[in-house]
């Protein structure tokens, strides 16, 4: 079974490999196949499993029906002038499902972990250990837009209109500020958390309570006072507010207000700013749990 | 000949557990340099140290004369890395698994695919190539888990316990490609808790138990250091306990017999230490027989490994392995053990 030749070259050590010497020729080369060939990994996985990608775009679906169906009767105007539920829903599902699945990208790491698979990856010489982060946001990232899709076709079909191709753009840069946010805290719950049950336990608490909390079902002026702070304090509000304005108005920019809080309307740069400042908080802060295992 | 690892004054704890209480050992280049000890002996804690995924609490961890704690990246650049435990990705072909790891090592992918097609053919896994590692058996699994590890032609190739829970073929197919790897000029660290194993295997060991190393050396040099020969009798097939007592110290007091014990679960033979150069077969049969004691088997052999260990810690390996299986939460270590850092 095994070639019988005394010595076999392909055997021996070989430093030709061994960048390290001087510095690597290019880190950022070695970065990207590094995080090319994991984010293969994954599409390879839901190729041969698509039961995600299927439920992931069943589920809002449902929502969609479901909710839209709860609040038929809904006395007209109750949302806002001229507007019937099912546009005012559109954009609070859009966010919280793009937002569920990122809250879930943890748990195939933390599987690899309990499994082992992660030792390897950890023995390895990776240009940075960012790659293992980067490719599980790439992977998140196209699922989230496949079912935006969905979700946007499915409810323009329900009669919530299609916003205009900036608007949608403009979608599109939203539900990726927040997925790769939330994407980044559940890697880094992955590595923090010691095993998948206390990270479904993390998951379970977050999901639903982040849901209602938010103003993807009602809007503020429906809520107690209370919850009415903490959904403005809640990250999926500033998500889910521009993209319902984008649904509703076609003229708007950088400095047209998009949002209310209790204290003061915001613009819509100053949403995009703090969603990106909440990418960078959560960024930062899983720095040193990756670091942590002995980088 | 230069030195491939250094690991001097090892210390590791978990908690109030002292896995590695003071491990010392070299491993020169090119050799075959086996780990040898009981479950729990600390062994992996050893080896996940040298490999960049646990963090030691003291002592130095060298790789080619480069710190594993301070440059862990050149490091595993270095090493070639077969855990204990398989973990493949079992929706992925072993191709594609090969793919994964070269391009985590950074081969370029024209040379990826050679050194893939050369591995697999070379450890008879072309056949299985494109199917997925899910539907493998346990020595396919552990041959494809050492051509990952040997992928990017480490410079020394580490493998925790590589022939465990493998049929006798897979075993000799490890071993054999050992020694061509050998001949290549790849230096291997192996741990096992096999005597004959590393016996055969390695060109120099050391015996760690508890956490530390009660020995180092060839076992040649090892086998010399605990000096004498061996000697198995059996009086009876089985010998009550009285009569074996007796003989015990009739033999005692023989000039040639070091020592003398009793072992118990092989229905009370005895073990007799006796001077390397006595013709000792002959002069026990002329005692016994004088004194009207009967033989049923009698046999004379080289010190083993085992008796090296027997040596430094009063026990035999194998009583080591039970009380060691007893005592340990295999569950809670496994849980443990990703957190370990
Ligand atoms: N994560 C952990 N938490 C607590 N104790 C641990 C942990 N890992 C190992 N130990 C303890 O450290 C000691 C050394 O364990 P280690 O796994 O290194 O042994 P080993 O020689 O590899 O054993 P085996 O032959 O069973 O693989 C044992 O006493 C074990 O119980
Ligand atoms: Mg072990």
């Amino acid at each position: 079974m095994i070639t019988q030749s005394p010595i076999n070259k392909s055997l021996s050590p070989n430093s030709s490999f061994k960048k390290d010497v001087e510095p690597a020729a290019s880190p950022l080369a070695d970065f990207f196949q590094e995080t090319f060939a994991l984010t293969k990994r994954l599409f390879i996985q839901l190729q041969r499993r698509p039961s995600t990608l299927v439920a992931g775009v069943i589920q809002p679906f449902m929502w969609l029906l479901l909710f839209g169906a709860l609040f038929a009767n809904a006395p007209v105007g109750l949302f806002g002038e001229e507007l019937n539920y099912g546009q005012f829903l559109a954009p609070g599902v859009i966010v919280f499902t793009a937002f569920s699945g990122a809250l879930n990208a943890g748990l195939p790491v933390m599987f690899d972990r309990e499994f082992g698979f992660l030792n390897r990856l950890l023995v390895a010489p990776l240009a940075s250990r960012y790659s293992i982060v980067a490719a599980s946001t790439i992977y998140i990232m196209a699922l989230s837009f496949i079912q935006t899709a969905v979700i946007v076709a499915a409810s323009a079909f329900l009669g919530a209109g299609l916003p205009n191709i900036a608007g949608l753009v403009a979608i599109s840069l939203i539900v990726f500020l927040i997925v790769l946010g939330v994407t980044a805290l559940s890697l880094g719950l992955a590595f923090a958390l010691p095993g998948h049950i206390e990270l479904i336990a993390v998951i379970f608490v977050t999901n639903l309570p982040l849901l209602f909390a938010s103003t993807a079902l009602a809007p503020l002026s429906f809520m107690a006072k209370w919850l009415q702070t903490v959904a403005s304090l809640n990250p999926l509000t500033y998500a889910i507010e521009p993209i319902r304005y984008l649904y509703l108005h076609r003229d708007w920019g950088i400095s047209t207000p998009v949002m209310d809080t209790p204290w003061i309307s915001i613009s819509f740069g100053i949403v995009l700013l703090i969603l990106l400042a909440f990418d960078a908080l959560v960024l930062l802060a899983i720095q040193p749990l990756l670091r942590r295992r002995f980088a | 000949m230069a030195t491939a690892v250094l690991i001097a004054n090892l210390q590791k704890s978990y908690g109030s557990i002292a896995a590695i209480k003071d491990i010392s050992f070299v491993v020169e280049q090119g050799e075959i340099f086996g780990l040898l000890g009981p479950n729990g002996a600390g062994k992996t804690t050893t080896i996940r140290c040298l490999a960049t995924l646990a963090k030691p609490d003291g002592g130095q961890v060298e790789v080619c004369g480069i710190s594993a704690v301070d440059k862990p990246k050149a490091v595993r650049q270095r090493l070639g890395y077969v855990a204990q435990e398989v973990a493949l990705d079992k929706m992925l072909t072993g191709r594609e698994l090969l793919e994964l790891q070269a391009a985590l090592y950074h081969l370029p992918p024209v040379a990826a695919k050679e050194r893939i097609n050369s591995l697999l053919e070379l450890l008879g896994l072309t056949d299985y190539a494109e199917r997925k590692t899910g539907t493998y058996s346990g020595g396919l699994r552990k041959r494809l888990d050492l051509a990952a590890g040997l992928l990017h032609q480490p410079d020394i190739l580490i493998l925790d316990e590589p022939t465990v829970g493998l049929d006798i073929e897979s075993r000799f197919i490890v071993w054999e490609f050992l020694g061509q790897l050998k001949a290549a000029g790849t230096t291997v660290l192996i741990t096992s808790h096999y005597l004959e194993e590393i016996d055969a295997l390695a060109d120099r060991l050391a015996i760690i138990d508890q956490g530390v190393v009660i020995g180092s050396g060839s076992p040649a040099e090892l086998k010399e250091r605990v000096g004498g020969d061996r000697v198995t009798l059996q009086i009876k097939e089985f010998t009550p306990q009285e009569e074996a007592q007796q003989a015990k110290t009739m033999l005692e007091s023989l000039a040639f017999v070091k020592s003398a014990t009793i072992n118990s679960t092989r229905g009370n033979s005895l073990n007799l230490v006796v001077e390397r150069e006595s013709d000792a077969l002959r002069e026990l049969e002329q005692s016994l027989t004088a004194k009207g004691w009967p033989i049923f088997s009698m046999a004379q052999s080289r010190p083993s490994l085992d008796d090296v260990y027997l040596a430094a810690t009063g026990r035999t390996l194998m009583d080591a392995e039970m009380a060691a299986a007893g005592t340990r939460d295999l569950k809670a270590e496994k849980k443990q053990s990703m957190n370990r850092r």
